[in-house]
């Protein structure tokens, strides 16, 4: 016995002695991400087996059956409340809540990611080994047929997103997280055009991603110094019961946030967001924007309500200052951006305060508005990166703002819908987008955290402007020689942005459709 | 007669039983009628008038009949229709209900049956104009707002009806929208209905807040815990919104511009019916009234000041429509003094009222008829010898003439001496002020209508070179006209008698104040004055064009200079008001706004040099966060 277990009775420590028992495993509540494993496995064959004109044929319907029977296992198993795995997985309200969200806004990016309409091949590179700006680099990207392993690897990122927000120990969601990274590093360097760039923006990602991966792990670490164990019940008790230093507790807090809150994209921890989703293929910037987001809140989310709430009186305000800084920094650098994906990543950041505000309150509002919050957000984000795939010229997409002027000329119904999603991202009424930061602003006066509000409101005041800026751009500027055109969308991007937009204007107007859903969810189990 | 209950007893009204319980058709028929002619669009041209003067007329046959049913029950305190909740608002609780009682019920048979002549009427003067269906559903409209402001069981009800009808107003006003004055009109009644509208909502919102309720029934019964302050503040309060509506001082000014309406419009809306919605509202309330002494003295003396205002005005215009006008405000001065004066005289002046309806509507519409022969020219200066041209619209007008001055035995004559009568009755030197205002208002009246009857049917002919035959009206309009005559004629004898003990159950059992038969020759004395002297002056014709006068009557055309008053001591402080504001809106509010912006510009772009690029200044950054993080966890637990 480690002295380390001598020390903490309250740990039920398993005889190391002993020999090794397979826990009991309750398949039906892991079979949904069984099926995401499964099917992604059978997309590596499909990748081996067939020629490379047929891959993207098979891969699109594999994939989309993996998630629907995925997302058909979640409902049916929706009541469901239970520990398994020797207490690894939990799934409770928030874990399958969470895990359809994921579900739902990965097979709307899907849609985004399976387009091959707009360009010829695909927003992919066939392959991407070959060195950008070569011969062969332009050869291939005028012709050849994208990449089909992205659908694969999507399915992948999004098993290790379910993964994550079930985790119930530190290890398990340690792992999730680097399972559900790797794919997104990979996908962030397949862009078709601007590879360079690209490829700059996955190195980046992945290097500042292992950075916060070793925080999150020697967070780990402390805290297993403090408890013994990793799961999160015992770290709960342990902080009533523990005779360890609670230094150990609070930096091993913080660092744990801090590898968190780096997926989450919050200040100062989201340097790496608008580089990152403006060099992506934007249809992988609308999977990140989207279901990362839910994954990265669905495990802080867990933690902070889990492992760590008897502690809240000694993390609430590092937390709230950092929540503070996200939204105040989020719209600030918004203010100025010349590109729309950059813009759409401060928007994000600055909404990832927003979510954190839901969090801190740490009542069960503010779970449910931050679920309810996550669902909202994700969809209008997935259907605005839609229309940024459909605006192009030449040279692929035209994401600069000055080539947005007079677009409401050229194409009235996309700069309409663009409208709407930019007025939803605004937080205004009758979109989701105000129902939503309603939710997480009165989560925040009921948790004592009006401040928090207070910064909130304030930030959205100034976010307001490059938004309306984007519009006035749209509706009010003479279309310029250079306004690129409007592709017409293909079935898929037609229906993303249908759904997206649907969403946010039915979330809006009649909000009590999910909100009975997300009360409902809302309630972990330890 | 019923023993009837006096005022201190409990208010309630009975549940509609038989016919009775469907009174809300009064509302509902003129209400979908002018849906349909507003909706249907060109298709409803051809036959549109003719559903808008039927609606009405059903609305009438209607309104009798129930006006009997009302008459042969036990008890007349009137029966009470909760349709649905209106507003259920944590502690208000406003349901749209409808009350039938006497004063309603007569209220009905004036608006119905006074509004089906007119209705009538309008299908011949606006026969070839191209917004005929428009019109009608205007004024079908107006018809279905004025009948639920009558039939309201509470404040919110009557308000409800008041707005429709200040709408209703407001589109008939400006009804040929093109001519500049028209639109004037129109902006000019609608803002000092507004000034008036906003006291009357405060008086409720005032009822509210002290009894909790805007019921009538129940409003009445607990006005005695109100303290007197309270309860004059809300009867002032409701004042203001009477005086807006009904013209009177000091917010009389709209009413004369209102003419440039059509002529109908005139007659129905500023002449008949709801220009006289704020003494409907006064003798509704009457027990709000009655606990007050002060209001009641404030609402005698706006009527008093109010019918010489109109007289003097009345005397020194020259259009045949704006003399009418500032009759009917001096007309509504008469009433406003009877139901301020309380007790016996609340049923005297709505007697007044009911006769006024049919007089004053006889007498625009005759001056309709007149503008109808005269290529709508309106200045009686250049009428004259009509008589001859226009043999029943003379004799019409003239009945109706004779009616409004009170020349017995006609019913003007049974309605407002009674009204003098008892302002002499009134305690103290108060009541010789009013008697007397009263009095030499019913010289001035005489003055006013003999020069405009004899201007317009007698004496030379003084017409413009346009007009070579006049004409008579068609017989759609004059049908109407004879009626209202015949009503003018008899109503007065008919009403005086059974109107008071027909009110009983509302007002209360009242004593008579008795004759007078010194205030009533002296009466006749100063009318038949007027009329000499205005037959002296006016027999022989007049000046084609206004003459140079001395400072009253330059005065009186310039409307008292109340008109410049408003300007000088509302329009201009507001204009003032409005360049400070802007003023103070573009360089403080502006610059600190624009300050703010140019702040936040510079801040993010400040913070932009942040985002170098570089992968490792990135990983700085996280890691001084991260440290920042860790010692800001430590400070806050440990230090």
């Amino acid at each position: 016995m480690s002295p380390v277990h001598a020390l903490v009775p309250l740990a039920q420590t398993p005889g190391q002695d002993q020999p090794f028992q397979l826990p009991p495993i309750d398949y039906a509540a892991l079979a949904p991400m069984l099926i995401l494993f499964g099917v992604a496995c059978l997309g590596v064959l499909v990748e081996a087996v067939f020629r490379r004109f047929r891959r993207a044929r098979i891969q699109l319907p594999l994939t989309l059956m993996g998630l629907v029977a995925a997302l058909v296992v979640v409902i049916w198993t929706a009541s469901k409340r239970t520990l398994t795995a020797g207490g690894a997985i939990a799934v409770d309200g928030p874990s399958l809540f969470l895990q359809g969200s994921i579900l739902v806004l990965g097979i709307v990016a899907l849609l985004l990611i399976g387009e091959r309409t707009l360009e010829r091949g695909g927003p992919f590179v066939a392959q991407a080994a070959v060195t950008a700006n070569t011969e062969a680099d332009r050869a291939q990207a005028a012709t050849a047929e994208g990449a089909s392993e992205v659908f694969p690897l999507t399915l992948f990122a999004l098993g290790g997103m379910m993964l994550f927000t079930t985790a119930n120990d530190l290890l398990t969601m340690f792992v999730a997280l680097e399972v559900f990274s790797l794919p997104l590093y990979l996908l962030c360097a397949l862009a078709r055009r601007r590879r360079l760039l690209s490829q700059e923006a996955a190195m980046k990602y992945f290097l500042l991603g292992s950075f916060a991966s070793a925080f999150f792990l020697f967070g780990i670490a402390m805290i297993y110094g403090f408890a013994g164990r990793v799961d999160f019940k015992s770290i709960d008790q342990a902080i009533i019961g523990s005779s360890m230093s609670p230094v150990l507790l609070y930096v091993g807090i913080a660092m744990l946030a801090i590898g968190l809150l780096f997926k989450a994209a919050a200040v100062p921890f989201h340097l790496w967001t608008p580089d990152v989703y403006q060099g992506a293929p934007t249809p992988v910037t609308a999977l990140m924007a989207a279901c990362t987001k839910v994954a990265a809140f669905g495990g802080l989310l867990r933690v902070l309500y889990v492992a760590f709430q008897r502690a809240q009186w000694d993390f609430q305000p590092v937390i709230g200052t950092i929540a503070v800084l996200t939204m105040l920094v989020g719209a600030i650098l918004a203010v100025t951006q010349t590109d729309i994906k950059r813009l759409l990543a401060y928007s994000s950041i600055a909404n990832a305060g927003y979510l954190l505000i839901g969090a801190v309150a740490l009542n069960k509002d503010g779970l449910s508005s931050s679920l309810f919050y996550l669902v909202a957000y994700g969809f209008t984000v997935l259907a605005a990166f839609g229309v940024v795939t459909l605006v192009r010229d030449a040279d692929g997409e035209a994401t600069h703002l000055s080539r947005w002027a007079g677009l409401g000329k050229r194409s009235p119904l996309l700069a309409s819908v663009f409208t709407f999603l930019l007025l939803a991202f605004a937080g205004i009424p009758l979109t989701s987008g105000f129902t939503a930061k309603f939710g997480v602003f009165a989560a925040g006066i009921s948790g004592g955290q009006a401040w928090l509000v207070i910064a909130g409101v304030l930030s959205s005041a100034i976010l307001a402007f490059p938004y309306l800026r984007v519009v006035v751009l749209m509706w009010l500027s003479e279309p310029a020689e250079t306004t690129p055109t409007v592709s017409i969308p293909g079935a898929l991007t037609s229906a993303a942005l249908m759904i997206g937009t649907l969403a946010t204007l039915v979330l809006g107007v009649a909000p009590t459709l999910l909100l009975p859903i997300t009360t409902k969810a809302a309630e972990f189990i330890r | 007669m019923q023993p009837t209950t006096s005022l201190a007893e409990a208010v309630s009204f009975a549940s509609p039983s038989g016919a009775l319980s469907s009174f809300w058709l009064l509302i509902a028929i003129p209400l979908v009628s002018a849906a349909i002619l507003l909706l249907a669009g060109r298709r409803a041209d051809k036959w549109g008038h003719l559903l808008g003067v039927a609606s009405v007329g059903v609305a009438f046959v209607l309104g009798l009949v129930y006006f009997f049913q009302l008459h042969g029950m036990n008890n007349r305190q009137g029966v009470s229709l909760n349709l649905f909740q209106f507003m259920p608002v944590g502690r208000l609780r406003v349901d749209f209900g409808l009350l039938y009682d006497p004063l309603s019920a007569m209220f009905v048979l004036l608006i119905t049956g006074v509004g089906f002549l007119i209705h009538l009427y309008a299908v011949g003067y606006m026969e070839h104009d191209p917004g005929r269906r428009r019109f009608f559903g205007y004024f079908n409209l107006f018809v279905a707002a004025m009948l639920l402001l009558v039939l309201g069981n509470n404040y919110v009800m009557l308000y409800f009806g008041w707005e429709g009808v200040g709408l209703a107003s407001y589109l008939l006003i400006s009804f040929w929208y093109l001519r500049p004055s028209a639109a004037t009109a129109g902006k000019k009644a609608f803002l000092m209905n507004r000034v008036g509208d906003a006291g009357f909502a405060i008086g409720i919102f005032l009822l509210f807040a002290s009894l909790g309720t805007v019921q009538y029934d129940q409003v009445f019964n607990n006005v005695n815990k109100l303290s007197a302050g309270t309860v004059t503040a809300v009867a002032i309060l409701l004042l203001v919104g009477a005086c807006g509506k009904s013209g009177q001082f000091p917010l009389q000014a709209w009413l004369p511009d209102a003419m440039e309406g059509p002529t109908p419009v005139s007659a129905l809306i500023h002449a008949a019916t709801m220009v006289t919605a704020g003494v409907y509202l006064i003798a509704r309330s009457h027990p709000i009234f009655d606990a007050s002494d002060a209001a009641k003295t404030v609402v005698v003396c706006v009527g008093a000041l109010t019918l010489l205002i109109g007289c003097v005005i009345g005397c020194a215009k020259d259009d045949i429509k704006r003399v009418l006008a500032w009759s009917t405000v001096s007309q509504i001065g008469y009433m406003f003094l009877g139901v301020g004066l309380g007790g016996v005289a609340y049923a005297l002046a709505l007697i007044h009222l009911l006769a006024h309806g049919f007089f004053k509507a006889g007498l625009f519409l005759g001056s309709g008829s007149v503008m109808h022969g005269m290529n709508d020219q309106t200045d009686m200066r250049r009428f004259g010898g009509l008589r001859k041209y226009m043999p029943i619209t003379w004799a019409t007008t003239g009945l109706g003439y004779l009616a409004l001055i009170g020349i017995p035995p006609l019913s003007g004559f049974f309605t407002k001496e009674p009204i003098i009568v008892a302002a002499y009755h009134h305690e103290g030197w108060l009541g010789w002020v009013l008697g007397t205002a009263a009095l030499i208002g019913s010289g001035l009246t005489a003055f006013y209508m003999t020069r405009l009857f004899v201007l317009t049917f007698h004496g030379p002919k003084r017409w413009t070179e346009d007009v070579k035959h006049p004409h008579e009206s068609p017989k759609i309009m004059t049908i109407p006209l004879i009626v209202l005559a015949v009503g003018s004629v008899a109503a007065g004898g008919l009403l005086a008698t059974s109107v008071v003990g027909w009110l009983t159950p509302v007002f209360g059992e009242q004593v008579e104040h008795g004759e007078n038969w010194w205030v009533t020759g002296f009466t006749i004395l100063v009318t038949l004055a007027g009329v000499g002297l205005a037959w002296a002056l006016f027999s022989k014709g007049t000046a084609l064009a206004e003459q140079p006068a001395g400072p009253v009557v330059t005065a009186a055309r310039n409307n008292l200079y109340t008109d410049a008053f408003n300007e000088a001591v509302f329009e201009m402080p507001g204009k003032y008001l409005t360049r400070a504001l802007v003023f103070l809106d573009n360089r403080g509010i502006d610059g600190l706004v624009n300050g703010l912006a140019a702040a936040v510009g510079g801040g993010s772009g400040r913070l932009r040099r942040t985002q170098t690029g570089f992968v490792r200044s990135y990983a700085m950054s996280i890691l001084g966060g991260a440290l920042l993080v860790v010692a800001a966890m430590l400070a806050v637990t440990l230090g």
